[in-house]
């Protein structure tokens, strides 16, 4: 009884600690976007905003008045849902594949699919830079949603197999041997059937495109497909030398609100998507 | 292809002739080789191509700065990069950072994925709020730390007893290391402790039920219980983040740029390539660590025998 007891004070303590842990660093974020900037640039140590230091919603309301930023959001608003939608549509066909038939080369596909998912990405940006600039895609949109989509495919052909395999697929088979073709068997049946892990491909392939850095520093050189985390990162404000923190947090607790939703709205789901790789079900 | 692939329903009826069935396979198959193809394709397009790509160019001296004049010299831009100490410094901040962060998201991550497998309630608040740090763009969470541990405007300097109110965490090589290494632990062990928790919840609960009957003590049943059932799990999610890990860019580019010796390997070579234009060495240096992540992942594979069909979920 005893032992019970000490053990449920154990498993609370754990969550208050896994809560902490999580979300310190986010709830910290949200109250420097509310110091004021000039308490920042004076110094404004301390966790909360000292007394007068304070700046109201102003730092969001300046950031989202300067332009760059308000383009950097379309842009990455813009690449990463055509990314993860071209993405995430080639992965179900292919992810089909594998799931369902019999075909010689799907090792070759899925250890492609593995080696390309530990790739450094690092190692690309050269030759991309040169070859996106001889074919006139570099700082614009198909120039960063076609590696998006290819460092995605790994993922959502994962994720989508994984799912797939769970399918009752004897209604596939009632399908065909009630006269449907291969085609029609996949389409009027199965897609129905697969559309929730199509789902959850879809937010962890959104969750990498919205993530990305590299490829947005190496292949944009301006506004044009400047993506949000780069131009965070080059947000320098008036004075290169001191950094305008509290403007930077706002900008940046901008550019993580749409996952914040996503992840309050589909918990379950993505949990289910990252670990379906992880063991043998 | 043999006419006798077998095709894996053989659920359906027998058909009289084997003709038939060869069709049938063949069928599958193309209709297969269709599926797989854009998006194998699309893969190769961006992965394969370029390297091949970075290969020939990493064999001249090129300049995008004087693109005409291109030079073959062999492998003399691997020589170069290879006898540069900057190269083995850079080599080795980002094996110490791979290291000692998957082996701190290991132990974190395992413990949370504990807490997370006995606790019953409030189970998707816990949830939630374990995938923002996941969630949570790594530009952000660089800002978010360099902020927290600045000392003009972070709240680390005061909250830790050690550590004087005005001690410059980005002044020299140690404590910038350590900004930078616990923003990369804070974002990516919630990702670790949920394909641990995925793991344990393999763990059969008979097993654990009769190694606590015959008096195995909690330590006991972690060590010859607990871990040896969930070993597939933690080798994949080590070898995932260990590889992760080695190619480290984001968080140093923002939290130091490099300052103080802190440059990884994929943050020389992007210098190299973007900030310099320099083509030929620094698509060595793109060949070369393509090379060592491939020599990362063998030696994990090795040294912890994993099993790549797990990862491959094959089976």
């Amino acid at each position: 009884m005893t032992k019970n007891l000490k053990n449920n004070i154990g498993t609370v303590l754990g969550c208050l600690l896994i809560l902490v842990w999580c979300l310190l660093p986010v709830v910290w974020i949200i109250s420097l976007s509310f110091k004021s900037q000039e308490a920042v640039t004076v110094g404004s140590p301390g966790f909360f905003p000292s007394d007068g230091g304070g700046a109201g919603w102003s730092n969001y309301t300046d950031v989202l008045k300067d332009d760059q930023f308000f383009r950097s959001i379309v842009n990455s608003i813009g690449i990463s849902l055509i990314a993860t939608v071209l993405s995430v549509g080639l992965a179900t066909l292919a992810a089909y594949a594998i799931a369902r038939l019999e075909f010689v080369g799907k090792r070759f596909v899925l250890t492609t699919a593995l080696v390309i998912a530990m790739f450094p990405v690092v190692s690309l940006v050269g030759p991309l830079f040169d070859m996106w600039r001889t074919f006139g895609i570099y700082d614009t949109w198909p120039g960063l949603i076609i590696p998006y989509m290819s460092f995605t495919l790994p993922l959502a052909i994962w994720t989508l197999s994984a799912f797939f395999r769970e399918i009752p697929w004897e209604m596939e088979q009632a399908a065909q041997v009630d006269g449907a073709t291969s085609w029609q068997a996949f389409r009027k049946v199965i897609v129905p059937l697969a559309a929730p892990g199509v789902f959850t491909a879809a937010i962890l392939t959104f969750f990498f495109a919205w993530n990305d850095f590299v490829f947005g520093i190496s292949l944009t050189s301006t506004e044009a497909a400047r993506p949000i985390p780069a131009a965070l990162s080059f947000f320098v404000g008036a004075d290169p030398f001191n950094r305008p923190a509290s403007l930077l947090a706002a900008g940046a607790v901008v550019a993580t609100v749409p996952i914040i939703i996503l992840v309050l709205f589909f918990q379950r789901k993505i949990v289910a998507g990252l670990t379906a790789g992880a063991v043998k079900g | 292809m043999s006419v006798d692939t077998p095709a894996k329903h053989t659920a359906r009826a027998p058909r009289p002739s084997k003709p038939a069935e060869s069709d049938r396979s063949r069928a599958e198959n193309s209709l297969a080789r269709k599926l797989v193809a854009p998006a194998l394709i699309l893969m190769l397009l961006v992965t394969a191509f370029p390297m091949l790509r970075a290969l020939y160019l990493s064999l001249f001296e090129y300049s995008l700065t004087a693109p005409d004049d291109r030079n073959f010299v062999g492998l003399g831009n691997y020589g170069t990069a290879l006898s540069d100490p900057l190269f083995w410094r850079d080599t080795g901040n980002t094996v110490m950072i791979m290291i000692v962060t998957v082996a701190f998201e290991l132990v974190i991550g395992f413990a949370f994925a504990m807490v997370m497998h006995k606790v019953i309630f409030a189970r998707g608040a816990i949830r939630t709020s374990i995938l923002i740090p996941y969630g949570v763009i790594t530009v952000v969470s660089g800002f978010a730390w360099q902020f927290a541990f600045s000392n003009t405007n972070g709240f680390v300097n005061s909250w830790l007893p050690f550590t004087p109110d005005d001690f410059n965490w980005f002044g020299q090589y140690w404590s910038s290391m350590v900004a930078i290494m616990a923003s990369e632990i804070w974002k990516t062990t919630p990702f670790m402790s949920l394909l641990l928790l995925a793991g344990l919840a393999q763990v059969s609960e008979d097993m654990l039920e009769a190694a606590k009957v015959d008096g195995a003590t909690w330590w006991q049943r972690l060590w010859k219980v607990i871990l040896p059932n969930m070993r597939a799990a933690i080798m994949v999610a080590v070898l995932f983040r260990a590889l992760d890990a080695y190619r480290i860019f984001d968080n140093i580019f923002v939290m130091t740029a490099g300052a103080n010796g802190t440059e990884s390997i994929s943050f020389l070579t992007y210098r190299q390539v973007i900030e310099q234009f320099q083509l030929g060495i620094g698509s060595a240096l793109s060949v070369l660590l393509f090379l060592s992540v491939l020599v990362v992942a063998f030696v994990i594979v090795k040294l912890f025998r994993v099993n790549l069909a797990d990862a491959r979920q094959e089976g």
